[in-house]
Protein backbone atom coordinates (compact mmCIF):
# COMPACT_ATOMS: atom_id res chain seq x y z
CA UNK A 1 0.00 0.00 0.00
CA UNK A 2 1.29 3.43 -0.99
CA UNK A 3 0.96 6.22 1.61
CA UNK A 4 -0.24 9.54 0.24
CA UNK A 5 0.79 12.14 2.80
CA UNK A 6 -2.02 14.46 3.91
CA UNK A 7 -0.61 17.53 5.62
CA UNK A 8 -3.42 19.98 4.96
CA UNK A 9 -2.08 21.30 1.66
CA UNK A 10 -4.79 21.00 -0.95
CA UNK A 11 -7.11 18.31 -2.09
CA UNK A 12 -5.54 14.86 -2.37
CA UNK A 13 -8.62 13.13 -3.68
CA UNK A 14 -7.53 13.19 -7.33
CA UNK A 15 -4.14 11.66 -6.57
CA UNK A 16 -5.78 8.85 -4.59
CA UNK A 17 -8.39 8.30 -7.32
CA UNK A 18 -5.65 8.24 -9.97
CA UNK A 19 -3.87 5.35 -8.24
CA UNK A 20 -7.20 3.63 -7.65
CA UNK A 21 -8.04 3.91 -11.35
CA UNK A 22 -4.75 2.16 -12.15
CA UNK A 23 -5.61 -0.64 -9.70
CA UNK A 24 -2.94 0.44 -7.20
CA UNK A 25 -3.60 0.35 -3.48
CA UNK A 26 -2.96 3.82 -2.07
CA UNK A 27 -4.21 5.50 1.07
CA UNK A 28 -4.33 9.12 2.19
CA UNK A 29 -2.81 9.46 5.66
CA UNK A 30 -1.42 12.02 8.10
CA UNK A 31 0.12 9.39 10.36
CA UNK A 32 3.94 9.08 10.48
CA UNK A 33 3.49 5.44 11.49
CA UNK A 34 1.47 4.62 8.39
CA UNK A 35 4.13 6.36 6.28
CA UNK A 36 6.84 4.28 8.02
CA UNK A 37 4.98 1.06 7.26
CA UNK A 38 4.25 1.88 3.60
CA UNK A 39 6.55 0.45 0.90
CA UNK A 40 6.04 3.61 -1.23
CA UNK A 41 5.31 7.23 -0.35
CA UNK A 42 3.69 10.12 -2.24
CA UNK A 43 4.01 13.75 -1.15
CA UNK A 44 1.48 15.82 -3.10
CA UNK A 45 0.35 19.33 -2.26
CA UNK A 46 -0.42 22.82 -3.49
CA UNK A 47 -0.04 26.11 -1.66
CA UNK A 48 2.60 28.04 0.23
CA UNK A 49 6.03 26.46 0.82
CA UNK A 50 6.52 27.72 4.38
CA UNK A 51 3.00 26.65 5.49
CA UNK A 52 3.70 23.23 4.02
CA UNK A 53 6.96 22.83 5.94
CA UNK A 54 5.43 23.95 9.20
CA UNK A 55 2.49 21.54 8.72
CA UNK A 56 4.86 18.64 7.98
CA UNK A 57 6.81 19.45 11.14
CA UNK A 58 3.72 19.84 13.32
CA UNK A 59 2.42 16.44 12.26
CA UNK A 60 5.81 14.75 12.75
CA UNK A 61 5.90 13.97 9.04
CA UNK A 62 9.20 15.71 8.22
CA UNK A 63 11.15 12.96 9.94
CA UNK A 64 8.91 10.30 8.40
CA UNK A 65 9.80 11.62 4.94
CA UNK A 66 13.51 11.48 5.75
CA UNK A 67 13.17 7.93 7.07
CA UNK A 68 11.37 6.84 3.89
CA UNK A 69 14.06 8.39 1.66
CA UNK A 70 16.88 6.93 3.77
CA UNK A 71 15.40 3.44 3.49
CA UNK A 72 15.38 3.81 -0.30
CA UNK A 73 11.61 3.45 -0.62
CA UNK A 74 10.14 4.72 -3.90
CA UNK A 75 9.16 8.30 -3.11
CA UNK A 76 7.16 10.62 -5.36
CA UNK A 77 6.77 14.37 -4.79
CA UNK A 78 4.12 16.10 -6.86
CA UNK A 79 4.06 19.88 -7.52
CA UNK A 80 4.70 21.50 -4.11
CA UNK A 81 5.83 18.01 -3.04
CA UNK A 82 8.70 18.26 -5.56
CA UNK A 83 9.67 21.75 -4.39
CA UNK A 84 9.72 20.71 -0.72
CA UNK A 85 12.42 18.13 -1.52
CA UNK A 86 14.92 20.95 -2.11
CA UNK A 87 16.98 22.91 0.42
CA UNK A 88 15.25 26.27 0.32
CA UNK A 89 12.66 28.43 -1.40
CA UNK A 90 12.63 32.14 -2.13
CA UNK A 91 8.86 32.18 -1.49
CA UNK A 92 8.25 34.86 1.21
CA UNK A 93 11.91 35.65 1.84
CA UNK A 94 13.74 32.39 2.37
CA UNK A 95 12.16 29.21 3.71
CA UNK A 96 13.98 26.04 4.54
CA UNK A 97 12.88 22.84 2.77
CA UNK A 98 13.43 19.14 3.36
CA UNK A 99 16.88 19.23 1.76
CA UNK A 100 16.66 15.78 0.18
CA UNK A 101 17.97 17.30 -3.07
CA UNK A 102 20.59 20.08 -3.23
CA UNK A 103 19.29 23.25 -4.82
CA UNK A 104 16.60 25.83 -4.35
CA UNK A 105 13.11 26.87 -5.40
CA UNK A 106 12.79 30.11 -7.37
CA UNK A 107 9.95 32.32 -8.58
CA UNK A 108 9.22 32.25 -12.30
CA UNK A 109 10.81 35.43 -13.71
CA UNK A 110 8.80 38.57 -14.48
CA UNK A 111 7.50 38.89 -18.02
CA UNK A 112 6.02 35.37 -18.01
CA UNK A 113 2.36 34.66 -17.29
CA UNK A 114 2.36 33.42 -13.70
CA UNK A 115 1.16 30.93 -12.65
CA UNK A 116 2.34 28.74 -15.50
CA UNK A 117 -1.01 27.05 -15.97
CA UNK A 118 -1.93 24.59 -18.68
CA UNK A 119 -0.44 21.80 -20.77
CA UNK A 120 3.22 21.75 -21.68
CA UNK A 121 5.70 19.21 -23.02
CA UNK A 122 8.72 17.74 -21.25
CA UNK A 123 12.16 16.82 -22.56
CA UNK A 124 13.83 13.80 -20.99
CA UNK A 125 17.40 14.80 -20.07
CA UNK A 126 18.45 11.85 -17.96
CA UNK A 127 16.87 8.39 -18.23
CA UNK A 128 14.19 7.89 -15.57
CA UNK A 129 12.10 4.74 -15.04
CA UNK A 130 8.86 6.75 -14.68
CA UNK A 131 9.39 8.41 -18.07
CA UNK A 132 10.57 5.53 -20.24
CA UNK A 133 8.89 5.06 -23.64
CA UNK A 134 6.97 8.33 -23.67
CA UNK A 135 5.40 9.25 -26.99
CA UNK A 136 6.90 12.23 -28.78
CA UNK A 137 5.61 15.63 -27.60
CA UNK A 138 3.93 14.11 -24.56
CA UNK A 139 2.20 16.97 -22.69
CA UNK A 140 1.27 17.26 -19.02
CA UNK A 141 -0.78 19.67 -16.92
CA UNK A 142 1.13 22.31 -14.95
CA UNK A 143 -0.03 24.85 -12.33
CA UNK A 144 2.84 26.60 -10.53
CA UNK A 145 4.46 29.95 -9.83
CA UNK A 146 7.82 28.61 -8.59
CA UNK A 147 10.26 26.14 -10.11
CA UNK A 148 13.18 24.08 -8.80
CA UNK A 149 16.81 24.78 -9.60
CA UNK A 150 18.86 21.68 -8.72
CA UNK A 151 22.46 22.34 -7.66
CA UNK A 152 23.54 19.21 -9.56
CA UNK A 153 22.63 18.93 -13.27
CA UNK A 154 22.32 15.14 -12.97
CA UNK A 155 19.18 15.64 -10.83
CA UNK A 156 17.27 17.18 -13.75
CA UNK A 157 15.55 14.15 -15.28
CA UNK A 158 13.24 16.24 -17.47
CA UNK A 159 13.04 19.90 -18.42
CA UNK A 160 10.23 22.06 -19.75
CA UNK A 161 10.34 25.23 -21.80
CA UNK A 162 8.19 28.11 -20.54
CA UNK A 163 10.13 31.14 -21.67
CA UNK A 164 12.86 29.71 -19.49
CA UNK A 165 13.92 26.07 -19.47
CA UNK A 166 13.23 24.71 -16.00
CA UNK A 167 13.52 21.31 -14.31
CA UNK A 168 10.08 19.68 -14.50
CA UNK A 169 11.20 16.33 -13.09
CA UNK A 170 13.99 15.84 -10.56
CA UNK A 171 15.11 12.32 -9.72
CA UNK A 172 17.84 10.39 -7.95
CA UNK A 173 17.80 6.71 -7.03
CA UNK A 174 14.25 6.01 -5.88
CA UNK A 175 13.26 9.63 -5.16
CA UNK A 176 11.23 11.38 -7.85
CA UNK A 177 9.75 14.84 -7.92
CA UNK A 178 7.35 16.02 -10.62
CA UNK A 179 6.37 19.66 -11.14
CA UNK A 180 3.22 18.89 -13.16
CA UNK A 181 0.14 17.00 -12.01
CA UNK A 182 0.11 13.38 -13.25
CA UNK A 183 -3.36 12.97 -11.70
CA UNK A 184 -4.61 15.78 -14.00
CA UNK A 185 -2.67 14.78 -17.11
CA UNK A 186 -5.10 12.25 -18.55
CA UNK A 187 -3.92 8.80 -19.71
CA UNK A 188 -0.20 9.68 -19.91
CA UNK A 189 -0.28 11.10 -16.39
CA UNK A 190 -1.99 8.01 -15.01
CA UNK A 191 0.69 5.91 -16.71
CA UNK A 192 3.31 7.65 -14.56
CA UNK A 193 1.35 6.78 -11.40
CA UNK A 194 1.12 3.21 -12.69
CA UNK A 195 4.89 3.04 -13.26
CA UNK A 196 5.51 4.40 -9.79
CA UNK A 197 3.15 1.71 -8.45
CA UNK A 198 5.18 -0.87 -10.38
CA UNK A 199 8.42 0.34 -8.75
CA UNK A 200 6.84 0.06 -5.31
CA UNK A 201 5.75 -3.50 -6.03
CA UNK A 202 9.26 -4.50 -7.12
CA UNK A 203 10.87 -3.14 -3.96
CA UNK B 1 -0.40 25.47 -25.68
CA UNK B 2 -3.95 26.61 -26.32
CA UNK B 3 -6.70 24.67 -24.57
CA UNK B 4 -9.93 23.15 -25.89
CA UNK B 5 -12.64 23.04 -23.25
CA UNK B 6 -16.00 21.36 -23.72
CA UNK B 7 -18.65 22.96 -21.54
CA UNK B 8 -21.30 20.78 -19.94
CA UNK B 9 -24.42 22.68 -18.92
CA UNK B 10 -26.01 20.69 -16.13
CA UNK B 11 -29.42 20.76 -14.52
CA UNK B 12 -30.84 18.16 -12.15
CA UNK B 13 -27.78 15.98 -12.71
CA UNK B 14 -28.16 15.84 -16.52
CA UNK B 15 -26.32 17.66 -19.31
CA UNK B 16 -28.23 20.16 -21.40
CA UNK B 17 -27.30 22.84 -23.87
CA UNK B 18 -29.28 26.01 -24.18
CA UNK B 19 -29.68 28.15 -27.24
CA UNK B 20 -29.50 31.77 -26.09
CA UNK B 21 -30.00 30.26 -22.62
CA UNK B 22 -33.50 28.88 -23.40
CA UNK B 23 -34.76 25.82 -25.37
CA UNK B 24 -32.82 23.21 -23.44
CA UNK B 25 -31.97 19.83 -24.95
CA UNK B 26 -30.81 16.80 -22.98
CA UNK B 27 -27.38 15.49 -23.94
CA UNK B 28 -26.61 12.84 -21.35
CA UNK B 29 -25.01 11.90 -18.06
CA UNK B 30 -22.40 14.50 -17.09
CA UNK B 31 -19.87 12.12 -15.56
CA UNK B 32 -20.04 9.71 -18.48
CA UNK B 33 -19.73 12.56 -20.93
CA UNK B 34 -16.83 14.07 -18.97
CA UNK B 35 -14.92 10.76 -18.95
CA UNK B 36 -15.57 10.46 -22.67
CA UNK B 37 -14.07 13.93 -23.26
CA UNK B 38 -11.01 13.07 -21.15
CA UNK B 39 -10.37 9.99 -23.32
CA UNK B 40 -11.09 12.01 -26.47
CA UNK B 41 -8.33 14.52 -25.69
CA UNK B 42 -10.13 17.52 -24.16
CA UNK B 43 -7.71 19.69 -22.16
CA UNK B 44 -10.13 20.74 -19.45
CA UNK B 45 -13.84 20.60 -18.72
CA UNK B 46 -16.34 23.05 -17.36
CA UNK B 47 -19.59 22.11 -15.65
CA UNK B 48 -22.12 24.90 -15.41
CA UNK B 49 -25.03 24.25 -13.11
CA UNK B 50 -27.65 26.34 -14.86
CA UNK B 51 -30.37 25.74 -12.28
CA UNK B 52 -28.10 26.41 -9.32
CA UNK B 53 -30.97 26.13 -6.89
CA UNK B 54 -30.42 25.35 -3.27
CA UNK B 55 -31.82 21.82 -3.58
CA UNK B 56 -29.74 21.28 -6.71
CA UNK B 57 -26.53 21.94 -4.80
CA UNK B 58 -26.29 18.46 -3.30
CA UNK B 59 -26.84 16.87 -6.71
CA UNK B 60 -23.99 18.96 -8.13
CA UNK B 61 -21.60 18.12 -5.30
CA UNK B 62 -22.40 14.47 -5.83
CA UNK B 63 -21.70 14.84 -9.56
CA UNK B 64 -18.39 16.61 -8.84
CA UNK B 65 -17.38 13.78 -6.49
CA UNK B 66 -18.26 11.10 -9.03
CA UNK B 67 -16.34 13.03 -11.69
CA UNK B 68 -13.16 12.85 -9.60
CA UNK B 69 -13.29 9.07 -9.89
CA UNK B 70 -13.50 8.97 -13.67
CA UNK B 71 -11.92 12.17 -14.99
CA UNK B 72 -8.19 12.92 -14.91
CA UNK B 73 -8.03 16.33 -16.52
CA UNK B 74 -8.73 19.61 -14.71
CA UNK B 75 -12.37 20.58 -14.31
CA UNK B 76 -14.15 23.74 -13.29
CA UNK B 77 -17.57 24.00 -11.69
CA UNK B 78 -19.76 27.08 -11.92
CA UNK B 79 -23.31 28.18 -11.29
CA UNK B 80 -24.69 29.69 -8.13
CA UNK B 81 -21.37 29.83 -6.29
CA UNK B 82 -21.64 32.75 -3.90
CA UNK B 83 -19.62 32.16 -0.75
CA UNK B 84 -16.22 30.93 0.41
CA UNK B 85 -18.02 27.90 1.83
CA UNK B 86 -19.51 27.08 -1.61
CA UNK B 87 -16.01 27.25 -3.09
CA UNK B 88 -14.48 25.12 -0.38
CA UNK B 89 -17.18 22.47 -0.83
CA UNK B 90 -16.59 22.29 -4.60
CA UNK B 91 -12.81 22.07 -4.29
CA UNK B 92 -13.05 19.44 -1.56
CA UNK B 93 -15.42 17.39 -3.71
CA UNK B 94 -12.70 17.32 -6.37
CA UNK B 95 -13.14 20.37 -8.62
CA UNK B 96 -9.89 22.07 -9.65
CA UNK B 97 -11.45 25.48 -10.14
CA UNK B 98 -14.74 27.26 -9.59
CA UNK B 99 -16.26 29.88 -11.83
CA UNK B 100 -18.01 32.83 -10.26
CA UNK B 101 -20.33 35.18 -12.11
CA UNK B 102 -23.22 36.94 -10.33
CA UNK B 103 -21.58 36.81 -6.91
CA UNK B 104 -18.49 38.61 -8.24
CA UNK B 105 -20.67 41.56 -9.24
CA UNK B 106 -22.66 41.58 -6.01
CA UNK B 107 -19.63 41.12 -3.78
CA UNK B 108 -16.30 41.75 -5.56
CA UNK B 109 -14.48 41.23 -2.26
CA UNK B 110 -15.34 37.52 -2.58
CA UNK B 111 -12.81 37.24 -5.42
CA UNK B 112 -10.05 38.74 -3.28
CA UNK B 113 -10.88 36.54 -0.29
CA UNK B 114 -11.25 33.41 -2.40
CA UNK B 115 -7.96 33.85 -4.23
CA UNK B 116 -6.13 34.62 -0.99
CA UNK B 117 -7.55 31.51 0.64
CA UNK B 118 -7.56 28.96 -2.20
CA UNK B 119 -5.07 30.47 -4.70
CA UNK B 120 -5.91 32.57 -7.74
CA UNK B 121 -5.34 29.57 -10.05
CA UNK B 122 -8.66 28.06 -8.93
CA UNK B 123 -10.75 31.24 -9.19
CA UNK B 124 -12.30 31.75 -12.62
CA UNK B 125 -14.50 34.81 -13.11
CA UNK B 126 -17.23 34.27 -15.69
CA UNK B 127 -18.34 37.37 -17.56
CA UNK B 128 -21.50 37.38 -19.68
CA UNK B 129 -21.29 40.40 -21.97
CA UNK B 130 -23.73 41.95 -24.43
CA UNK B 131 -22.90 44.59 -27.02
CA UNK B 132 -24.41 48.04 -26.38
CA UNK B 133 -22.72 50.01 -29.16
CA UNK B 134 -19.73 49.25 -31.41
CA UNK B 135 -16.72 48.65 -29.18
CA UNK B 136 -18.78 48.63 -25.94
CA UNK B 137 -20.13 45.68 -23.99
CA UNK B 138 -22.17 45.48 -20.81
CA UNK B 139 -21.91 42.83 -18.09
CA UNK B 140 -25.07 40.76 -17.45
CA UNK B 141 -25.73 38.58 -14.41
CA UNK B 142 -28.33 36.01 -13.26
CA UNK B 143 -27.65 33.73 -16.22
CA UNK B 144 -27.80 36.62 -18.67
CA UNK B 145 -31.13 38.05 -17.48
CA UNK B 146 -30.03 41.14 -15.57
CA UNK B 147 -28.03 44.04 -17.05
CA UNK B 148 -25.63 45.69 -14.59
CA UNK B 149 -24.49 48.84 -16.38
CA UNK B 150 -20.89 47.67 -15.87
CA UNK B 151 -18.46 47.94 -18.78
CA UNK B 152 -17.17 44.45 -19.58
CA UNK B 153 -13.60 45.47 -20.42
CA UNK B 154 -13.22 47.48 -17.22
CA UNK B 155 -14.81 44.62 -15.28
CA UNK B 156 -12.26 42.11 -16.61
CA UNK B 157 -9.35 44.31 -15.49
CA UNK B 158 -11.00 44.90 -12.12
CA UNK B 159 -11.47 41.17 -11.59
CA UNK B 160 -7.81 40.57 -12.43
CA UNK B 161 -6.80 43.27 -9.97
CA UNK B 162 -8.90 41.68 -7.22
CA UNK B 163 -7.33 38.25 -7.74
CA UNK B 164 -9.13 36.32 -10.49
CA UNK B 165 -6.91 33.66 -12.04
CA UNK B 166 -8.77 33.41 -15.31
CA UNK B 167 -11.63 35.05 -17.22
CA UNK B 168 -14.32 32.99 -18.90
CA UNK B 169 -15.84 35.39 -21.39
CA UNK B 170 -19.23 34.64 -22.97
CA UNK B 171 -20.73 36.77 -25.68
CA UNK B 172 -24.48 36.87 -25.00
CA UNK B 173 -25.03 38.10 -28.53
CA UNK B 174 -23.34 35.04 -30.01
CA UNK B 175 -24.21 32.31 -27.51
CA UNK B 176 -26.18 29.56 -29.21
CA UNK B 177 -26.04 31.19 -32.65
CA UNK B 178 -23.20 29.09 -34.16
CA UNK B 179 -22.00 32.32 -35.83
CA UNK B 180 -18.59 32.32 -34.15
CA UNK B 181 -17.08 34.06 -31.13
CA UNK B 182 -17.41 37.83 -30.77
CA UNK B 183 -13.83 38.50 -31.92
CA UNK B 184 -13.65 42.24 -31.13
CA UNK B 185 -14.89 41.58 -27.58
CA UNK B 186 -12.55 38.62 -27.08
CA UNK B 187 -9.45 40.38 -28.36
CA UNK B 188 -10.04 43.62 -26.48
CA UNK B 189 -10.38 41.74 -23.20
CA UNK B 190 -7.47 39.38 -23.93
CA UNK B 191 -5.29 42.45 -24.45
CA UNK B 192 -6.63 44.24 -21.38
CA UNK B 193 -5.64 41.51 -18.90
CA UNK B 194 -2.56 39.38 -18.22
CA UNK B 195 -4.52 36.37 -16.97
CA UNK B 196 -5.81 33.71 -19.41
CA UNK B 197 -9.08 34.35 -21.23
CA UNK B 198 -11.42 31.53 -22.24
CA UNK B 199 -13.50 32.47 -25.29
CA UNK B 200 -17.11 31.32 -25.16
CA UNK B 201 -20.38 31.69 -27.02
CA UNK B 202 -21.12 31.09 -30.66
CA UNK B 203 -18.85 28.35 -32.00
CA UNK B 204 -20.35 26.70 -35.07
CA UNK B 205 -17.31 25.42 -36.95
CA UNK B 206 -13.58 24.87 -36.58
CA UNK B 207 -12.60 28.14 -38.24
CA UNK B 208 -14.42 29.90 -35.40
CA UNK B 209 -12.13 28.18 -32.91
CA UNK B 210 -9.02 29.11 -34.93
CA UNK B 211 -10.28 32.72 -35.04
CA UNK B 212 -10.94 32.87 -31.31
CA UNK B 213 -7.44 31.64 -30.49
CA UNK B 214 -5.64 33.79 -33.09
CA UNK B 215 -7.48 37.04 -33.95
CA UNK B 216 -9.37 36.82 -30.63
CA UNK B 217 -6.08 36.16 -28.75
CA UNK B 218 -7.84 33.87 -26.28
CA UNK B 219 -5.85 31.23 -24.40
CA UNK B 220 -8.62 28.66 -24.48
CA UNK B 221 -11.70 27.92 -26.54
CA UNK B 222 -14.90 26.74 -24.95
CA UNK B 223 -17.60 25.01 -26.95
CA UNK B 224 -20.62 22.87 -26.21
CA UNK B 225 -23.06 21.86 -28.91
CA UNK B 226 -20.53 21.23 -31.71
CA UNK B 227 -18.90 18.65 -29.44
CA UNK B 228 -21.97 17.23 -27.69
CA UNK B 229 -23.82 16.59 -30.91
CA UNK B 230 -20.75 15.17 -32.60
CA UNK B 231 -20.45 17.82 -35.30
CA UNK B 232 -16.69 17.74 -34.66
CA UNK B 233 -14.58 15.47 -32.49
CA UNK B 234 -11.91 16.86 -30.14
CA UNK B 235 -9.26 15.02 -32.20
CA UNK B 236 -10.29 16.55 -35.51
CA UNK B 237 -10.57 19.97 -33.84
CA UNK B 238 -7.00 19.69 -32.62
CA UNK B 239 -5.69 18.40 -35.95
CA UNK B 240 -7.33 21.37 -37.60
CA UNK B 241 -5.85 23.84 -35.12
CA UNK B 242 -2.44 22.26 -35.45
CA UNK B 243 -2.64 22.53 -39.25
CA UNK B 244 -3.41 26.23 -38.77
CA UNK B 245 -0.33 26.68 -36.57
CA UNK B 246 -2.22 26.93 -33.29
CA UNK B 247 -0.17 25.00 -30.69
CA UNK B 248 -2.33 22.34 -29.01
CA UNK B 249 -1.83 19.07 -27.17
CA UNK B 250 -2.41 16.19 -29.56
Amino acid sequence: MIAIIDYGMGNLRSVAKGFEKMGIDARVTDSPRVVDDAPGVVLPGVGAFSDAMSNLRKLGLEEAVHRAVKKGKPFLGICLGLQLLFESSEEWGTSEGLGVFPGRVRKLPPGLKVPHMGWNTIKVQNPCPLFSDLPENAAFYFVHSYYVEPAEPSLAACTTDYGIEFTSVAARDNVFGIQFHPEKSSALGLRILQKFGGLVEKC
Amino acid sequence: MKRIIPCLDVTGGRVVKGTNFVNLRDAGDPVELAAFYDRAGADELIFLDITASHEGRKTVLDMVRRTAEEVFIPYTVGGGIGTLEDIRAMLTAGADKVSINTAAVKNPQLITEASARFGSQCIVVAIDARSTEPGKWEVYIHGGRTPTGIDAVWWATEMERLGAGEIMLTSMDRDGTLDGYDIPLTSVISRAVQIPVIASGGVGNLDHIVEGLTAGEADAALAASIFHFGTYSIAETKQYLSKHNVPVRI
